[in-house]
């Protein structure tokens, strides 16, 4: 139990005739920052909801501190934060009544909460605004207050979910320093999230598509690993003049592109084997008089690799 | 205004007036949106990324400086360029109880598009947007990523020059996202659209062929995406140490270390001199008996341009705070 704080086996929910989760096993070390990439009903907020013990699976288990989350929920949840893309803070308390609150719910006695929230109040970095209306503070405070709110309990699990959206760059960083500040106390963390840049950010990282968890692994190996194809920048004189030529070399099917895409003044083409498409695209567009700076097989983004495994049949616009 | 500048804005000015006061959203902006052009306006939540576009749409007065679009002044002529820009808001609501072909219509009625034009461009741009399939889904049924689509082949309805874009991709998933930037790229190489995007997302600027990082009503940079990325003081060298405190406190203190950034596990430290601060970072962090992996050079991005530049803006106040970020 100490090792894998968060076990999950053969996990699968239903609903009528629709698979929301469809058979999902992993499990998390302790001290781990896990990350979930997964399109809009991928099943990951249902993953999430079960593994809280909010919703009971139609089959299967997930066993979180070493309680089923089924059948043990309470015991659980007393060493569970959570902390969701709209998190509940009480804008016209300040930032210390939110602390206390969340402390009285979560049944901290007096004395305990007394530290605690001086604990959270340095952690967030709130020293300063402690007696500022939530309402008046600004995205990445609130989003601190918020996940002091949510481990003012020293949960042992935390899970996250899109927790991010919306704050500057400074702010996200500073909330990252935060997790690795508690995993590196050996707190667990779960985080579900669109961005990339966050997904990077995680130890390991879980693809999630239609209910299955397809991918597993850390994002340098998933670059590795999970990328159908090889991605060609495009460096030329007129790109979008390059761009409309490309599209019907591969509307035509002269050329095997898996996507051909804008990056800004380049152009991005997903191809089986760069090394042999290179001298085809140079002379796709040189037949055309389009100047070619240069075609270079570059790294996979993780936004690509994601792409290329949820999308396993299917091209990109 | 030479013929290329397509939207433009010179000191332009935007304070609200609110109870506690009169707040400045948009401070001195000047920026250039060439024709052709795919403009990316990224910033935080708050920097002033709406207000800037609702200001150049003319939806909202200025209050000081210039704006117009295609020479149109934004506060002046407001009917010439609504008839030629295309706008998504971002909390665009389609009307849920109308099918996606409804949705076309209603909004071709509205811009005065005739019946023999909707014949002709309604089934091509639900074929742009890949909603041919779904013409008659209600609005209301249809996945996010749809909805965004559809939002996009409205507002094209009336042929605009030009597309003004609110965080088009908010809460959309990552495929989702992909396609409809693919969207757009397709758009401005095979019609030639100038094309406006506020967005949150640093790595959008990829997409884009010019891009102004605004934050607090400010504009830190206004220039091309690989321009951008250079404006990180030095270069930058990338490891994972631990313990992760004491190594971030070490080569905080070295000569030659320009600036300091973390990334989960790992340091971003950007020094004067590749290989000479490299060695120097080692011999620190083993005389204090830190143990760490992966050190190699790394291109900065986006965000670690962003951060850096912001940083230095904010200068004092953040090493006041205590060395956060």
């Amino acid at each position: 139990m100490d090792e894998h704080p968060i076990v999950v086996e053969h996990l699968t929910k239903t609903f009528g005739d629709f698979v929301a989760v469809d058979d999902v096993s992993f499990y998390v070390n302790r001290g781990e920052v896990y990350g979930w990439l997964g399109p809009n009903g991928a099943g990951k907020t249902t993953t999430i909801r079960m593994m809280l013990g909010l919703l009971v699976p139609t089959s299967g288990q997930a066993t979180v501190l070493g309680f089923d989350a089924a059948t043990e929920a309470k015991k659980m949840q007393a060493h569970v934060g959570y902390m969701s893309q709209r998190f509940t803070l009480y804008n016209d308390l300040t930032a210390r009544e939110n602390i206390r609150f969340y402390g009285q719910a979560y049944g901290l006695s007096r004395r305990e909460l007394r530290t605690r929230q001086e604990e959270i109040l340095e952690m967030a970095g709130l020293v300063g605004r402690e007696e500022t209306l939530t309402a008046n503070l600004s995205g990445g405070w609130k989003q601190r207050l918020a996940l002091g709110c949510a481990i003012v309990h020293h949960p042992d699990v935390i899970f996250l979910d899109e927790p991010t959206a919306g704050v500057d760059p400074i702010s996200r960083r500073e909330f990252w320093d935060l997790i690795y500040g508690m995993a590196e106390e050996g707190v667990t963390i779960l985080v579900t999230t669109h961005y990339m840049d966050e997904a990077e950010l995680c130890q390991r990282v879980g693809f999630l598509s239609r209910g299955r968890l397809i991918a597993l692994d850390t994002p340098d190996q998933l670059k590795n690993t999970q990328m159908r194809g090889q991605v060609l920048e495009i460096n030329v004189d007129d790109p979008d003049r390059a761009m409309r030529l490309l599209k019907s070399v591969q509307a035509e099917g002269l050329m095997p592109f898996d996507e051909v895409a804008m990056y800004g003044a380049q152009i991005h083409a997903v191809v089986p084997d760069a090394e042999a498409s290179i001298p085809q695209v140079r002379a796709h567009l040189e037949r055309a008089d389009v100047k070619v700076e240069s075609v270079e097989w570059i790294a996979p983004t993780l936004e690509d690799v994601f792409i290329s495994a949820v999308n396993p049949d299917a091209s990109v616009a | 205004m030479p013929d290329r500048v397509v939207i433009e804005t010179k000191d332009l000015v935007k304070h609200f007036k609110t109870r506690h006061g009169e707040v400045t959203a948009v401070r001195n902006l000047t920026l250039q949106v060439r024709r052709g052009e795919t403009y990316g306006l990224i910033g935080p939540d708050g920097a002033g990324k709406t207000t800037t576009t609702r200001v150049i749409l003319g939806l909202l007065t200025r209050t000081a400086g210039e704006s117009r679009i295609l020479g149109y002044d934004s506060m002046r002529d407001p009917y010439e360029i609504r008839e030629r820009v295309g706008y998504i808001a971002q909390q665009f609501a389609l009307p849920r109880d109308l099918t996606v072909m409804e949705n076309m219509r209603f909004f071709a009625d509205v811009q005065g598009v005739t019946s023999a034009q909707q014949a002709q461009r309604i089934p091509e741009l639900l074929g742009f947007a890949g909603l041919t399939e779904f013409t008659d889904r209600l609005a209301g049924q249809l996945s996010g990523g749809m909805k965004k689509k559809l939002a996009l082949a409205c507002s094209l309805i009336h042929e605009p020059q030009v597309l003004m874009l609110d965080e088009p991709t908010l809460g959309v998933d990552p495929v989702s996202r992909r396609e409809f930037w693919n969207l757009l790229g397709n758009l401005r190489a095979e019609k030639g659209v100038t094309i406006f995007v506020c967005t949150p997302y640093m790595d959008e600027a990829e997409r884009c062929n010019w891009v102004g990082l605004i934050y607090e009503g400010e504009l830190v940079a206004h220039d091309s995406p690989d321009v951008v990325k250079t404006m990180v003081p030095g270069r930058l060298l990338a490891f994972a140490p631990s313990p992760f405190a004491p190594a971030r406190h070490a080569v905080g203190e070295l000569n030659g270390v320009l600036e300091v950034q973390t990334y989960g596990t790992m340091l971003h430290v950007f020094v004067d001199d590749l290989e000479r601060r490299r060695r120097e970072i080692e011999r620190a962090l083993e005389a204090q008996g830190i143990d760490w992996h992966g050190m190699r050079e790394i291109e900065p991005r986006m965000e670690e341009a962003f951060i850096s530049l912001i940083r230095r803006r904010r200068g004092a106040a953040v090493r006041e705070r205590g060395e956060h970020g």
